[in-house]
């Protein structure tokens, strides 16, 4: 390769930059009687140096700008990783969170000087509310993750409180679950179960029911699931569950699939956590923040995380006095700058517009999963609801894996979809493709998906080299799990840094 | 693919062979390129006594991890040392260097339980049919 | 308004590709008694101009819209230099996913590793995480790190811990495993905290400053949790640190804090940023994502999220957390702001922060029925005992457009009286002066 980028600017850390004499903004000068630290803070042992960058304000923007350069974002191009819903972000939500009355809010202060800040959680409580079905919404749960952790906590007050606490320490999931289902279950001490899928990854009732007993504090389920297929017996699964004495939790990272078209409260689910980051269109922010609000039926709301917002008059409050609550998941009242966008997003759209997002995320799964059924393998072939899993086994006779699909993917200004997920497909490829794309970009990515399997009969030594148009070629993670470099050391400070040779194999 | 045949199998993919009344285990080659870069092997102490079939370490690649079974009861009298510079060694050399522990037997003779190397070949070739 | 993508005609041809003859035999799965035949009960849709008017009629009714803050207890006013604001709100950052295709994603690693670096090298540990969700929770994640690495439960709290952080290892912990050593004029008592030790106590844990804006003494701390075979988790402020010696370096295991001061807006608490840094002994156990250096295929230098296997997609109930995510965009704004403030700068808001709220406690002291409550050298913030109910002076704040301090009166009934202020850089010697006059004017009250 001769291209030009031998004559670019070198690419390097901020502290790798600049040196002494430069700084950034300029504080103010102190306009308080200075007087000696050593007075101030008698006998603090203080730090005696601190490798800090020493850059200019224009190099620390230019730095920063020319990083955003090397990364996909859904403001650039299709992103349909599935189970993470890659949807267009509203601008005006970012704005709306920034209004000083919001961004300088301090969690602190009375309630007589945060009505606006409470009122936004009241009435996203609300929404959210009425779009699952269920009694009561905590919005304090910082993450979707986070919101499942506090659903098993609120399960296990219930069965607490009728003195099951103690036998109820069994969690039953499927073995399509997402991987945070058993850890979460792990966090709480209790252990977890998981069930086989039935015929083309639906429930097997026999299995669950087998596994359900007086220990069973739980039953946990995706809907749709990770294959994106809505559990045509899912009925019969909560109610089976609910025969055992078991509570029945939904993990809500499909919501996308449903809103507006079928309320997890009528599944007979009695709790679900939202990815507000996902349905409901905050960004991501390459991995977080997000929220993770969770939805209740009425006989859990006497558990949920204090304080809650209540309503009286038109009045706003905090209520913290609540005896059986599991108390506190969050410094504060949880991811509020995300809670605001969120309930932004809601309604711009209203209910007709909830519903469009959730039909039109359907339509656009299916339409993509017909169009490559002849491409790749397509293990379940049934209509799926807003995403849909491929195989790409059969390109394994040319010693290619899903991984070589992924990147090559990547040349052509598309994310890759999700790889290897869920466990219970091989060389799997699940695709969410959202309701934001339109057609031509539908067409597109199709299109090249297609090319990359011709490609993988034809020239598969190219597919194993690939990415090849993107900011770097492909990277080797194991010789960063190996080598374990996790932050930058100054030159002098570093031993012999040549890695070893043992380490740049084949 | 050929399997070494000084050594007995698992069909959870380790292998042993019994040398001077010791036995040396390491996972299997097939084992090693279903992982992919090995990056880390976590080993138990020595003196561990370990049951059959139960899970006596860990073995990590970039994006899986698997948990190492003991193919047959012993006590632990010598682990890998060089795999916690070198783990890429379960890549390099599954059958050589890149072993993993010694065991010092409960039964000997528990070894001839195992499978050889004929029928951890079929055992492979019908998980890939 | 959905944004969405796909206009009437085409969803006619794509349902006709797609094989089926109506949108609703593709819902064949449903079960039909629960399809929903009506409208959500959900206001809207409302156009931006109906948005912006009406979320910033809300917006306008909080006082922070227009008062000037002395609050603190967590959440700070701290500067946010304009270059932050405009680098974090691309798109390039904010709407990309978490990087887990490393070629697209150079962007994000190198900025994850950069704060990596930033936090490991500030909280003086050997590593740093990508960060979790606040300082609550990255507490909670340090205990748990301290209890797996031990094998003993115990957790011991030594002196004045935030009470909504103890709150929160409350709600995660079995209560009956966290002791509470009471603070001895708002300081950890050596002799107290030496009687709660044992061979059972799984970490330390203490607030560096403490709630109460008062310094500790990180190395006795550590080594008292040492001598019984515990770990030590300091809960470290990041301006803080800037001055102070770290406490990694002085024998901290672990170093948690709330990354919030460093150019992340107060936003009624969140979304925070959760800082975590601990020895390298440590690392396989951490919580959360990390990025690491490598190369590409030609030899460039590049970043990935690395030690994947300890996170919960791969090790599924054998996961060291739960955590799925980081707070990429905050860690990103904390990452651009220790940047563009770098070596002086950071010590620099420190100093003037110690300084400013010096200047405001020999003020108040000044003022009739005013005491400072605490003897113990302080930091950035202090309690104040006052003449009459914190409420009453918030309350007279408010007239003013000052917040003159947190009402720690809301955490317990005993302490109505107190006022925890907290004085940042922002605050000019006119705004001490006004707020002065806001405690002078409530105590007259008295």
């Amino acid at each position: 390769m001769t291209r030009t980028e031998n004559l670019a600017f070198p690419r390097r850390l901020l502290i790798e930059q600049g040196g002494p004499g430069h700084r950034g903004p300029e504080l103010p000068a102190c306009d308080v009687p200075a007087q000696p630290l050593a007075e101030l803070l008698p006998g603090i042992a203080l730090r005696d140096g601190l490798e800090f960058p020493q850059v200019s304000e224009p190099e620390v923007v230019r730095h920063f700008i020319e990083l955003s350069t090397l990364n996909h974002h859904i403001d650039r191009g299709l992103y349909p990783l599935g189970s993470c819903t890659m949807k267009y972000n509203p601008k005006i939500n970012d704005e709306l969170a920034s209004l000083p009355g919001f961004a300088l809010a301090h969690p602190l202060a009375p309630d007589a000087a945060s009505q606006g800040a409470l009122r936004v959680i009241f009435e996203l409580q609300q929404v959210l509310a009425a779009i699952t079905g269920f009694h009561a919404v905590t919005t304090q749960p910082a993450a979707g993750a986070q919101g499942e952790m506090t659903g098993l906590m609120l399960i296990r007050a219930w069965h607490r409180s009728r003195n099951e606490g103690d036998r109820r320490r069994k969690v039953i999931v499927p073995d399509s679950a997402h991987g945070t289902n058993p850890a979460s279950v792990n966090l709480l001490g209790w252990e977890t179960v998981t069930i086989p899928s039935g015929e083309h990854a639906t429930v097997n009732l026999e299995a669950l029911a087998q596994a359900l007993d007086d220990t069973t504090a739980a039953v946990m389920f995706t809907v749709p699931n990770t294959l994106g297929l809505f559990e045509p017996r899912i009925l019969e699964v909560t109610k089976l569950a609910h025969a055992a004495g078991a509570q029945v939790y939904m993990d809500g990272a499909n919501l996308n699939a449903l809103v507006g078209l079928v309320r997890p409260a009528d599944l007979g689910f009695d709790v679900m956590h939202i990815n507000v980051h996902k349905t409901f269109s905050t960004p991501h922010g390459g991995g977080g923040p997000g929220a993770g609000p969770v939805a209740v039926a009425a006989h859990l709301e006497p558990f949920l995380p204090s304080p809650v917002v209540v309503e009286n008059d038109g009045v706003f409050a905090l209520v913290h006095d609540r005896p059986q609550s599991i108390g506190r998941v969050h410094s504060f009242h949880g991811n509020f700058g995300i809670l605001v966008r969120a309930l932004a997003y809601i309604l711009t759209l209203g209910p007709a517009g909830l519903e469009r997002v959730s039909r039109t995320a359907i339509l656009n799964a299916n339409w993509l999963m017909r169009r490559l059924a002849g491409t790749y393998d397509l293990p379940n072939p049934e209509h799926c609801m807003h995403e849909f899993v491929l195989s790409g086994r059969s390109l394994r006779r040319y010693g290619i894996r899903t991984l070589d699909v992924a990147k090559r993917l990547l040349d052509f200004g598309v994310h890759a979809p999700t790889v290897y997920f869920p466990l219970i497909v091989e060389e799997a490829l699940m695709i969410e493709p959202t309701e934001t794309e339109t057609l031509d970009r539908l067409e597109h990515f199709a299109a090249a998906m297609e090319r990359v399997a011709r490609e993988a009969a034809e020239d598969p030594a190219l597919l194993r080299e690939a990415p090849f148009d993107t900011p770097v070629s492909r990277l080797d993670e194991g010789r960063a799990a190996r080598e374990l470099k996790l932050r930058w050391t100054a030159p002098h400070a570093a031993p012999a840094a040549a890695p070893p040779e043992a380490a740049s194999r084949k | 693919m050929a399997y070494p045949e000084d050594v007995r199998y698992t069909a959870e993919h380790e292998w042993a062979r019994l040398e001077n009344g010791l036995v040396t285990i390491g996972i299997t080659s097939y084992a090693s390129e279903q992982l992919g870069d090995v990056v880390f092997v976590e080993l138990p102490e020595v003196g561990r006594k370990l049951d059959a079939m139960k899970p006596f370490g860990v073995v990590e690649a970039v994006k899986t991890v698997s948990d190492l079974y003991a193919p047959l009861a012993g006590e632990v009298v010598e682990t890998n040392g060089g795999l916690t510079e070198h783990p890429e060694l379960v890549n390099a050399e599954p059958f050589g260097g890149g072993w993993m522990i010694r065991v010092k037997p409960a039964n000997a003779a528990d070894l001839s339980k195992l499978m050889d190397h004929d029928a951890y070949a079929r055992l492979i070739e019908e998980q890939h049919a | 308004m959905s944004f969405t993508g796909i206009g009437h005609d085409e969803q006619q041809r794509m349902l006709r590709e797609i094989g089926v003859k109506d949108f609703d035999e593709l819902l064949k799965a449903l079960p039909q008694e629960v399809r929903l035949r009506r409208p959500l009960p959900v206001a809207g849709p409302l156009s931006e101009i109906e948005l912006r008017r009406t979320f910033g009629a809300w917006a306008g009714t909080n006082a922070a819209a227009r008062a000037v803050s002395f609050m603190g207890g967590g959440s700070y006013d701290h500067y946010v230099p304009s270059a932050v604001n405009a680098i974090a709100m691309r798109s390039e950052f904010a709407t990309a996913y978490t990087p887990y295709q490393p070629e697209v994603a150079q962007g994000s690693l190198t900025v994850i590793f950069e704060f990596q670096s930033m936090i490991a090298e500030l909280t003086g540990c050997d590593v740093a995480n990508a960060s979790l969700y606040d300082g609550a929770t990255a507490l909670v994640e340090g205990v748990l790190l301290a209890r797996g690495h031990t094998g003993r439960r115990r957790v011991v709290i030594a002196g004045a811990l935030h009470p909504n952080y103890l709150g929160v290892l409350r709600t995660y912990l079995d209560g009956a495993d966290v002791i509470e050593v009471a603070d001895q004029g708002g300081i950890c008592p050596g002799a107290g905290l030496r009687d709660a030790l044992g061979p059972e106590v799984a970490c330390v844990v203490y607030q560096q400053p403490n709630f109460f804006g008062l310094l500790e003494n990180p190395r006795g701390l550590h080594a008292m949790a040492h001598e019984v075979g515990a770990l030590a988790v300091a809960v470290a402020d990041p301006i803080a640190l800037a001055l102070l010696e770290p406490p990694g370096r002085a024998g901290a295991d672990i170093v948690v804090g709330e990354g919030q001061p460093l150019g992340i807006p107060a936003s009624f608490g969140g979304p925070g940023l959760g800082l975590f840094a601990c020895r390298q002994a440590l690392v396989r156990r951490m919580p959360g994502r990390l990025a690491g250096e490598t190369v590409d295929a030609q030899g460039r230098r590049g970043f990935v999220l690395t030690l994947q296997t300890r996170e919960q997609h791969i090790r599924r109930e054998k996961a060291t957390s739960n955590i799925c995510t980081n707070q990429g965009l905050l860690a990103l704004r904390a990452t651009i702001h220790m940047g563009l403030l770098g070596r002086q700068g950071m010590r620099e808001v420190a100093e003037l922060c110690v300084q400013k709220t010096h200047h405001a406690a020999q003020l108040a002291a000044a003022i009739p029925g005013y005491r400072r409550a605490h003897a113990a050298p302080f930091f950035r913030e202090f309690v104040l005992e006052c003449p009459v109910p914190a409420a009453a002076v918030y309350a007279a704040g408010l007239d003013a457009q000052v917040l003159p301090g947190t009402d720690l009166g809301q955490f317990k009934p005993e302490w109505r009286n107190l006022l925890l202020v907290a004085v940042t850089e922002q605050r000019s010697a006119a705004d001490v002066e006004a707020w002065a006059q806001v405690l002078r004017r409530a105590g007259g009250r008295a």
